[in-house]
C-alpha cells in the first residue's frame, strides 16, 4: 500500500464519518430506525418453536413494506430538505412562546370551571358500564393515590417506591374488619366505618417505616421504601394463617352508610371518590400554602440549609410521609370495598412505580397536574385495549413515557413554584435536592 | 444455628449467585457514579444479554459438547450476551437519557424515562421471544468437580464464579489504570471540572454505559446457564442487584462486588433458616439493617475515590 493510497483511504473514511455526523443524516438515520422499530412493535409475535418468527414476520414480510416505504420517504425528505423538521415545528414553537405568559381573564376561567364541573358530574352517567368501571378502578383510585404520593414526592421531595404497601395495608385492614380473613376481628364493621381505622393503621405503618429510614439520603430512601413494599407484599403471600396467602380475601361487602347502600354499580363509587378527592385536594392545597408547605419546599430545595435555619427536618419529612401513607390507606379501603376481593398480586412493586410515574408525568408538586397525569395514564392502557393486543399495551406505554420525558420533562401541568426552582437550579442556584439537574447536563 | 449442617454448601451456591448479582450491580453503580441516576432499565440490559447468549448457543446447535468446544461455547455465549447488552445500553443512553441531559431535565424525569424504556424492552422481548422460560442447552457435562470442607462444587458454580471473577478484576483494573477509567472517575468526582480539564463528558458517559452493558449482558448469560432465560427475569434480579449496589455503597465499584457476594450468601443462609418463600424479605431486611448502621453502605465511598 502506498502512502497516497493510505491518505486517500483515510480521507474517504473521514469524509464518510463527517457525512454521517451531519444533522440531516443523523435525523434520517433516526427516522429509519424509528420506522423499523414501529414495524417490529406492530408485527406478529414470536413463537416457542422459532423465536425469530416474530422478527422475521415483522421485517421480512409484506407487513413491513409500508414502514420501509415511509422510512425511505422520510429519510429522503430529511436528507434533501435539511432542517425540515425545524421548519415544521416552527409554528408550534412560535405558538407556544406566544401562549406562555398569557393571563386568562377571570370570567373565562369561571366559565371553563363550570363546564369542567358539568363534564365531571354528568359525563360519566353517559358512559358504558365498562368505562364507568375503568373510571373508578383504574382512574379514580389512582388519582387519589397519586395526589397522596404527590405530597411525599412533589412537596417534600422524598422518593418513595413502596407507596403501594400502605394501599395494601388499607385494603387488608378492610378485609380484617369485615371478617373476610382467617383471623377474626373483635367486632365487624361495614367498610365505610373502617376508614378511620385503616387510615390510622396506614399512618402508623408510615411512621414506623419513616422514623428510622427518613434519615437516609434520596436514593437510599428509595431502595429502602422499595424493600418495605416488597416485604409487605411477600408477608401477605406467605402468612396463610393471617392473610389467607395468595388466595387473599373474598366477598368484602360494599359500602353502606346512613341508609345508602353502594352496589356493583360503579357510579356511586365514582361520586364518593369525587367528594374524597375534592376534600383531599382542598386540604393539601391549604397545607402546601401553609407554614408546613414552606418547610417542605425548603427541605426539598436544600435539606442542610433548611435544618440550619431551624426547621425540624425529620419531623416535617415524617409528616409528609405519614400524610401520603394515610391517603394511600384510605384509597385501599375504597378499592377493597369496590372490587370485593383482594390478594397480594393486587399490590406489586410495579404499581408503586406506576403511581410515581403518574405523579411525575402530570407534573410533580402540581396537584391538578398530578390528577390529570393519573387520569391519563389510568385511561390509556384501557383505551389501547381496543387497538392493540392486550399484552403489547405496555410497549406503547413505555414508549410514551420516554417521548414525554424527552419533550416535556416537567410534566403535563407543572407547578409554578416547581418550574421556577428547576429553572434556577439549571442556572446553578440552589437545586441541591434529588430533583435538580444531574451532572453532565449541558445547557 | 439452622445452617450448621450445610454451611459451606450454602455459602458456595450463594457465592455463585452473588457473583452474578455483583456483575449486574456494577452496571448500576457505574452509571450512578457518573450520573447519580438509578438506571432502572439496566435489568432489561441483563435480560437481553441472556437472550443474546441463548440464541448464539442455540444457533450453533452443538450436541453434547465437551472439552475445548465447551469452553468456546461458554466464552462465545458470554461474548454474545455482553455485546448485545452493550448495544442495548448504548441505545438506551442515546434514546432515553441523552436528550434529557441536553435539556437539563430534573433527575426524576430520568427515572421515568428509564422506567418507560424498561417497560418497552421487557414487553417487546416478551412479544418477540415468547413469555416462557427458555432453558439453556447443555454447554458441558455438569457435575461435581471437587469438594471444599465437605461441600461439593459443581461445574455450573465454578464456571459462573470464575467468569465473574475474571470480569470483576478486569473492570477494577480498567477503572484504576486506563485512560477511560480515569475519565470515569473524574466525571464522578466533578463533571464540570472534568469538562474544563478537557474530558469529553458525553464520550465518558456513553462508554460507562457500554461498560456496564458488557458486564450486565454477560451476567445475563451466566444467570441463564443456571436458571434459563425468560423475558421478565430482569426485574427481580435487577432489584436484587440494585440492592447489592446500595448495600456496598452505591457508586463504589468494590462495594458493589462486595454487596453482591454478601447478599448472595446471606440470602442462601437465611433461606436455610426460614424458607425459600422469604428469600426476598431476607435480602431487604439485611439492606435495611445495614443502612441503619452505615447509612451510605458497607464501603460507602463514591466512584471517584474508589480506585
Amino acid at each position: 500500500m502506498t502512502t497516497v493510497d493510505a491518505v486517500q483511504r483515510g480521507s474517504t473514511w473521514s469524509g464518510v464519518q463527517r457525512w454521517a455526523r451531519r444533522d440531516e443524516v443523523r435525523r434520517a438515520a433516526c427516522l429509519v430506525a424509528l420506522m423499523v422499530t414501529i414495524a417490529v412493535i406492530t408485527g406478529p409475535d414470536g413463537s416457542q418453536n422459532s423465536p425469530y418468527s416474530g422478527l422475521r414476520g415483522s421485517l421480512l414480510s409484506r407487513h413491513a413494506i409500508p414502514f420501509y416505504v415511509l422510512a425511505v420517504i422520510l429519510a429522503a425528505t430529511s436528507l434533501a430538505g435539511g432542517r425540515w423538521t425545524t421548519a415544521a415545528t416552527a409554528p408550534v414553537r412560535a405558538l407556544r412562546q406566544r401562549t406562555t405568559g398569557i393571563v386568562i381573564p377571570k370570567p373565562v376561567k369561571l366559565v371553563a370551571l363550570a363546564l369542567l364541573a358539568v363534564l365531571v358530574l354528568y359525563y360519566p352517567t353517559t358512559l358504558a358500564p365498562f368505562w364507568q368501571t375503568v373510571l373508578v378502578d383504574q382512574m379514580g383510585i389512582y388519582v387519589l393515590l397519586a395526589v397522596g404520593l404527590n405530597v411525599v414526592v412533589g412537596f417534600a421531595g422524598l422518593l418513595d417506591l413502596g407507596y403501594i404497601a400502605f394501599f395494601a395495608i388499607g385494603a387488608y385492614t378492610t378485609a380484617y374488619f369485615t371478617d373476610k380473613l382467617p383471623v377474626h376481628p373483635p367486632f365487624t364493621l361495614n367498610p365505610f366505618f373502617v376508614f378511620p381505622i385503616a387510615v390510622g393503621a396506614a399512618l402508623l405503618a408510615g411512621v414506623i417505616l419513616g422514623g428510622p429510614t427518613l434519615r437516609l439520603r434520596g436514593d437510599y430512601l428509595a431502595i429502602v421504601t422499595l424493600g418495605f413494599g416488597e416485604i409487605v407484599r411477600i408477608t401477605a403471600v406467605n402468612s396463610d394463617a393471617i392473610t389467607n396467602g395468595p388466595q387473599g380475601a373474598f366477598g368484602i361487602p360494599h359500602f353502606s352508610a346512613f341508609g345508602y347502600h353502594w352496589t356493583l354499580d360503579s357510579l356511586p363509587y365514582y361520586y364518593l371518590l369525587l367528594v374524597v378527592v375534592a376534600l383531599v385536594v382542598f386540604f393539601f392545597r391549604r397545607l402546601d400554602d401553609s407554614r408546613v408547605g414552606r418547610a417542605w419546599a425548603a427541605i426539598r430545595e436544600d435539606e442542610v440549609a433548611a435544618a440550619a435555619t431551624g426547621i425540624p427536618t425529620l419531623k416535617f419529612k415524617l409528616m409528609a410521609f405519614a400524610i401520603g401513607a394515610s391517603t394511600s390507606g384510605f384509597a385501599g379501603v375504597i378499592y377493597a370495598s369496590k372490587v370485593g376481593f383482594i390478594n397480594p398480586d393486587n399490590f406489586p412493586l410495579l404499581l408503586s412505580i406506576l403511581v410515581l410515574t403518574m405523579v411525575i408525568f402530570g407534573g410533580m408538586g402540581s396537584i391538578y397536574g398530578v390528577i390529570l397525569g393519573a387520569a391519563v395514564l389510568g385511561w390509556l392502557p384501557n383505551y389501547l385495549r381496543d387497538y392493540v393486543p392486550a399484552q403489547d399495551r405496555f410497549i406503547y406505554f413505555g414508549a410514551l413515557l420516554i417521548v414525554m420525558m424527552i419533550f416535556r420533562p416537567q410534566g403535563l401541568l407543572p407547578s409554578r413554584r416547581r418550574s421556577r426552582e428547576l429553572r434556577l437550579s439549571e442556572l446553578g442556584i440552589g437545586g441541591a435536592d434529588g430533583t435538580g439537574p444531574i451532572p453532565g447536563s449541558t445547557q | 444455628m439452622c445452617f450448621t449442617q450445610s454451611f459451606w454448601q450454602l455459602t458456595i451456591s450463594g457465592l455463585a449467585l452473588g457473583s452474578v448479582y455483583a456483575l449486574i450491580a456494577l452496571g448500576y453503580t457505574l452509571v450512578y457514579g457518573v450520573l447519580q441516576l438509578i438506571n432502572f432499565a439496566h435489568s432489561e440490559v441483563f435480560m437481553l444479554g441472556g437472550f443474546g447468549g441463548l440464541f448464539l448457543v442455540r444457533g450453533l446447535g452443538i450436541d453434547n459438547p465437551s472439552g475445548v468446544t465447551s469452553v468456546l461455547l461458554v466464552g462465545g455465549g458470554m461474548l454474545a450476551g455482553a455485546l448485545l447488552g452493550a448495544a442495548t445500553a448504548f441505545t438506551l443512553e442515546r434514546v432515553a437519557y441523552r436528550p434529557l441531559r441536553r435539556r437539563g431535565a430534573p433527575r426524576l424525569a430520568f427515572l421515568i424515562s428509564a422506567i418507560g424504556a424498561s417497560f418497552f424492552l421487557l414487553n417487546l422481548a416478551g412479544k418477540e421471544f415468547g413469555r416462557f422460560n427458555n432453558p439453556m442447552p447443555p454447554l458441558y457435562t455438569s457435575g461435581k468437580v471437587f469438594s471444599v470442607f465437605g461441600a461439593q462444587v459443581t461445574t455450573n458454580q465454578l464456571v459462573v464464579a470464575a467468569s465473574a471473577l475474571v470480569m470483576l478484576i478486569a473492570l477494577d483494573r480498567i477503572i484504576a489504570k486506563t485512560r477511560l477509567g480515569m475519565g470515569i472517575r473524574s466525571v464522578a468526582q466533578d463533571a464540570e471540572a472534568a469538562s474544563l480539564m478537557g474530558v469529553d463528558i458525553d464520550k465518558v458517559i456513553t462508554r460507562t454505559f457500554v461498560l456496564g452493558g458488557l458486564l450486565g449482558g454477560a451476567a445475563g448469560f451466566l444467570f441463564g446457564i443456571q436458571f434459563g432465560v425468560q423475558y421478565n427475569m430482569g426485574f427481580s434480579a435487577g432489584t436484587k442487584a440494585f440492592t447489592a449496589a446500595v448495600l456496598g455503597g452505591i457508586g463504589n465499584v468494590r462495594g458493589a462486588v462486595m454487596g453482591g457476594l454478601v447478599l448472595g450468601v446471606a440470602e442462601n443462609l437465611g433461606v436455610a433458616c426460614v424458607s425459600s418463600a422469604w428469600r426476598d424479605v431476607i435480602a431487604f431486611l439485611i439492606l435495611v439493617l445495614v443502612l441503619m448502621l452505615r447509612p451510605t453502605g458497607l464501603l460507602g465511598e463514591r466512584l471517584g475515590r474508589s480506585a
